[in-house]
């Protein structure tokens, strides 16, 4: 009799073990189509690899991401991974969501073996590391070619310098009868990607940098240039508008734009609308070439300990391996984190011009993203709405993101 | 009739109805928008030139608009039955039992209605997630219980009921709940569909409060959902403007079945004054 | 005397509940965001100190704050009269006819049940600029030029209260109506046979008996429009109420402070506020109302 119960009892103590075994964690990420089918695959494939874990996929809409992990992670109920802009990291961290990478599992040999040099440094916040990119982002010139063509302009050609840019843009617009733009020659978006190229790239192009080098001080407004030669876009050459077919990525999707400033995750769904188009390295000036790289990372919230901490740990590992990276740049187009694996696509047409930007382009420290994207879209609004001048509304736009420069440093005692 | 008052009716007509068309335009755009292939949807021109289903097929197969049209439905009528039974309760209670304190309790509830709901939104949000009601259909629906409206309305109509009536009932036994129930509430009725049809549309166009406190997408309510839905498609127009007329066309169908009960509660929501 | 005592506990019994929920989910979130305004309290830091009037000094000190006031304020003085002129005037259109009045009335009236949200998306939709606004495309139709309506600093407010008024009117037109058809006729007939006009009828008979629907709707207009957040969630660009806050009201302020930065002190501030203005408005029209009554 009592062997039985024995039985019973050892068999269901293993049921409920085998039942209770599985691990689960959360993962969230922004909703971006391409992205997120991707990450469901990719958790198919890691479920299948370690079968005691389950992770559960959760998006939002960009606009509300940040609320929301602001709102649940302090509250225990958020994600155990989570997908965040490197340039949310600081924030994330003094907001107490992040913690720092295990040194054992992450040392400094795991990320010289399988990252660009950029990464590490874009992932350390006061002497720690917080996260793992899958892939790295660069800006490109995206251009249309039958629009070219339609334009009698060479639709092999694309312009390589601003001056062509402004010359190619005026011929590639259109209007009606009275004057207001049907077809843009360029979309101007400072939203989009075009703060980021009026920060980057514009600003340094024009003989300034946007920030001193230990980003604790704006230096912008000392090159007004580079703000008037967006805004001429607009105002004076009148290409384009923020704005114009609701934004740049809409406008170049339905072939109401002819050029336009984007990453490379944007390939796949142009493919996807049958878009004839090209891309180029983005247009030089004065001999300088610049760009802007970026990454989306996994980093590992405060809600993870114990198993799930194990779990976590092997679910961003398996997201930057190799093999996640050829998957991720078919499907999604961002390009390979780790530059042994971008080294097949490097004369690629297209993944091409984005890896030979990110050899010169720079990583902007943002302290708070959100806020300084906003100043820079002010900055262009300011200009091309109120009339205000470029130098003006440059200066007013390094005070206010000087102050949130001035917050932020202090708030972490420097 | 005058010759003047005939001219004067001529215009009136003419005018009215070219009012229709500026009324109605915005659906009927919304509807041809929502039928038109991505190809056309920038067109300039009205009428989709291929008309196509394709927009509600995929809207249907691959997003979470069934879902969230069931969690509105399943709000709505939860907090619709919920309000019929308890401000009819509490009204009649006010206007048919004599009891220490019944003015005060009942400028009380009155009194609340003077508090903007964005003055209770933050303590609501910091209740619910100290109690666990974010993400639950009980942190959506928990606000719009009782309304203090619908206890003034009731009372109103409570009160037309003679004392008589409710006394003959007592003196037959049937016990108080039952009064209430089998004697009272099938005498306002017609009061009690108004209100129910008010309350409903009010809790299925509701928006600033299931925003806040849903936060996974499942478990959100039609308008939220169409709200993170549309800023997510924001290149297709055409997908916005047929989960636009998804959650218009239920609201169409109960307003021209209930017509009769929705005038008369604007209406009587105009009683206040 | 059995009877009475089981009638008040009855009476009692039947209150608990509903009681119960006006105290714990109005009553006591009330008090509880006047408290919350006089706290540094952000929902993520576990402390709450006690700060005065400090919060509501530093709204007023924030430019954002300052630009959402006087924008409600705008949605106010442009939507209030827009909606009750032009709902007063249909609605003596419609007094004037007696087929299909009721057909009409129930069209002008759909706007209103719709959610508005999805009305919210379809004029941000028809306001697009050329060539996808259909708005703009009849503009450019009959020749005129083209405007920014939502993505211009100084268009995009108007735009967003004249799809307000587009919602509301068919709200108030019902009780209009209702009002107008509750004048009783011999008035109108005995002026008529005193020899007034049409003019006269109209503004010494009717609006002065029509004067307490218009105080009435005027008050909750203007309680409609403090209260603006929906439309401009859903009509500005990535719900900012932008172009560079030209739209944005106060309780988009509130919802941004609260749930965006989180910083509940002053967000609840900004809310007493706006209790204030809706107090001092719902006051002002009790007296005004009374008043009218000993005429």
């Amino acid at each position: 009799m009592r062997k039985y119960l024995l039985v019973v009892l050892s068999l269901l103590l293993i049921l409920s073990v085998s039942i209770f075994a599985k691990v689960k964690i959360v993962y969230w990420q922004y909703y971006f189509e391409t992205k997120v089918k991707a990450i469901d695959e990719l958790i198919k494939e890691f479920q299948k690899l370690y079968p005691d874990i389950e992770v559960e996929h959760v998006t939002f809409p960009y606009e509300s991401f940040n609320e929301k992990v602001a709102s649940s992670v302090p509250a225990g109920t958020g994600p155990d991974v989570v997908n965040l802009y490197y340039g949310w990291i600081p924030k994330y961290v003094t907001s107490g969501y992040l913690q720092p990478l295990p040194e054992n599992e992450f040392s400094d040999e795991y990320f010289q073996k399988n990252f660009f040099a950029f990464v590490p440094k874009g992932v350390e916040f006061m002497g720690k590391r917080y996260a793992l990119p899958i892939a790295v982002r660069s800006l490109a010139l995206f251009w249309n070619k039958d629009l070219f063509k339609e334009a009698g302009l060479d639709p092999q050609r694309p312009p390589r310098t601003l001056q062509e840019l402004v010359d190619m843009a005026k011929k590639l617009t259109k209007y009606d009868k009275q004057g207001n733009i049907v077809q843009a020659g360029l979309a101007t978006q400072p939203s989009g990607q075009g703060h980021h190229w009026i920060r980057e790239v514009l600003t340094r192009q024009f003989g300034g940098a946007p920030y001193s080098d230990d980003y604790t001080k704006v230096t912008y407004q000392d090159v007004p240039a580079a703000l008037k030669f967006y805004t001429d876009l607009i105002t004076v050459h009148k290409v384009g508008y923020p704005g114009f077919m609701n934004d740049d990525i809409t406008a170049f999707t339905s072939q109401a734009a002819a050029m336009n400033i984007d990453g490379s995750f944007r390939i796949a769904s142009l493919k996807k609308a049958g878009i004839n188009f090209g891309v180029a390295e983005l247009p030089e000036y004065n001999g300088i070439k610049s760009n802007f790289a970026s990454f989306w990372a996994n980093g590992i919230t405060k809600n993870a300990t114990g198993e799930k901490l194990d779990a976590a740990i092997k679910f961003i590992k398996f997201l930057s391996s190799d093999k996640v990276m050829e998957i991720w740049l078919e499907k999604v187009g961002e390009l390979p984190a780790n530059p042994a694996v971008a080294q097949k696509y490097y004369n690629d047409p297209i993944y091409g011009p984005f890896l030979k930007g990110l050899e010169y382009a720079h990583a902007t420290f943002f302290v708070d993203e959100t806020a300084q994207r906003q100043v820079m879209m002010d900055a262009v609004d300011k200009v091309w709405l109120k009339g205000i001048s470029p130098e003006q509304a440059f200066k007013e736009s390094a005070q206010t993101e000087q102050a949130v420069l001035d917050k932020f440093w202090k708030s972490v005692g420097k | 009739m005058t010759r003047s008052e005939r001219i004067n009716k001529v215009i009136s007509y003419f005018v009215l109805t070219g009012l229709i068309i500026v009324m109605t335009f915005p659906f009927f755009w919304m509807v041809l928008s929502s039928l038109k292939p991505f190809r056309e949807i920038y067109r300039p021109y009205l009428f989709p030139k291929n008309p196509t289903l394709d927009n509600y097929k995929q809207i249907l197969s691959s997003s979470l608009f069934p879902r969230w049209f069931l969690n509105s439905v399943l709000v709505a009528l939860s907090t619709t039955f919920s309000v019929l039974f308890f401000d009819s309760l509490v009204g009649y209670t006010i206007a048919k039992y004599r009891f220490p304190g019944r003015n005060i309790i009942f400028i009380f509830i009155l009194s609340t209605l003077m508090i903007p709901t964005e003055m209770l939104i933050i303590p609501w949000y910091i209740m619910s997630s100290r109690l666990g009601w974010i993400d639950s259909y009980w942190g959506i629906m928990f606000p719009g219980m009782i309304t203090a409206f619908g206890i003034f309305l009731m009372r109103q109509f409570m009160e037309t009921i003679p004392d008589d009536l409710l006394d003959a009932a007592r003196i037959d036994g049937v016990s108080e709940f039952g009064i209430f129930y089998r004697i009272a509430l099938p005498l306002v009725k017609p009061a009690l569909a108004s209100l129910a049809i008010l309350n409903f549309i009010g809790n299925w166009n509701a928006f600033l409060w299931p925003l806040i406190v849903s936060s996974k997408p499942r478990m959100y309510t039609l308008p939220v959902g169409l709200a993170y839905f549309s800023s997510e498609n924001m290149m297709h127009w055409e997908l916005i403007m047929t989960g636009a007329t998804i959650s218009t066309i239920p609201l169409i169908i109960v307003f021209f079945i209930f017509q009769k009960q929705i005038i008369r509660g604007i209406m009587l929501s105009g009683l206040k004054g | 005397m059995k009877l009475r005592q089981k009638k008040i506990l009855t009476a009692y019994l039947f209150l608990l509940v509903p009681l119960t929920f006006f105290a714990f989910i109005r009553f006591y979130p009330m008090v509880s965001a006047f408290y919350i305004s006089f706290t540094d309290w952000n929902i993520i830091s576990p402390v709450k100190n006690f700060v005065g009037f400090s919060n509501y000094v530093k709204i007023f000190q924030d430019q954002v704050f300052r630009v959402s006031l006087l924008n409600t304020l705008k949605y106010v003085l442009y939507g209030v009269p827009s909606v009750i002129i032009l709902s007063l005037s249909l609605a003596l259109l419609l007094n004037n006819i007696t087929k299909f009045q009721g057909f009409y009335r129930l069209v002008y009236v759909m706007p209103y049940i719709t959610p508005l949200v999805a009305t919210s998306w379809v004029w941000r939709w028809m306001y697009q600029k050329p060539p996808t606004g259909v708005i703009n495309n009849f503009l450019n139709f009959l020749g005129l030029p083209a405007r920014s309506f939502l993505m211009s600093t100084t268009e995009a407010l108007p735009s967003i209260v004249a799809t307000t008024v587009w919602i509301e009117v068919g709200y108030c037109v019902i009780i209009f109506l209702a009002g107008l058809q509750s004048i009783p006729k011999e008035y109108l007939e005995a002026a008529k046979v005193d020899g007034a006009n049409r003019r006269q009828l109209l503004f010494r008979i009717t609006i002065p008996l029509l004067n307490p629907v218009i105080v009435f709707l005027s008050v909750m207009e203007m309680i409609m429009f403090l209260r603006i957040f929906t439309q401009v969630y859903n009509m500005s660009d990535q719900g900012s109420g932008g172009p560079l806050n030209s739209t944005k009201p106060l309780v988009l302020y509130i919802y941004q402070k609260a749930f965006k930065s989180f910083d509940m002190g002053t967000a609840t501030a900004a809310t007493v506020i706006l209790f204030l203005i809706i107090l001092a408005i719902t006051v002002i029209q009790l007296k005004v109302l009374n008043r009218k009554v000993q005429y």
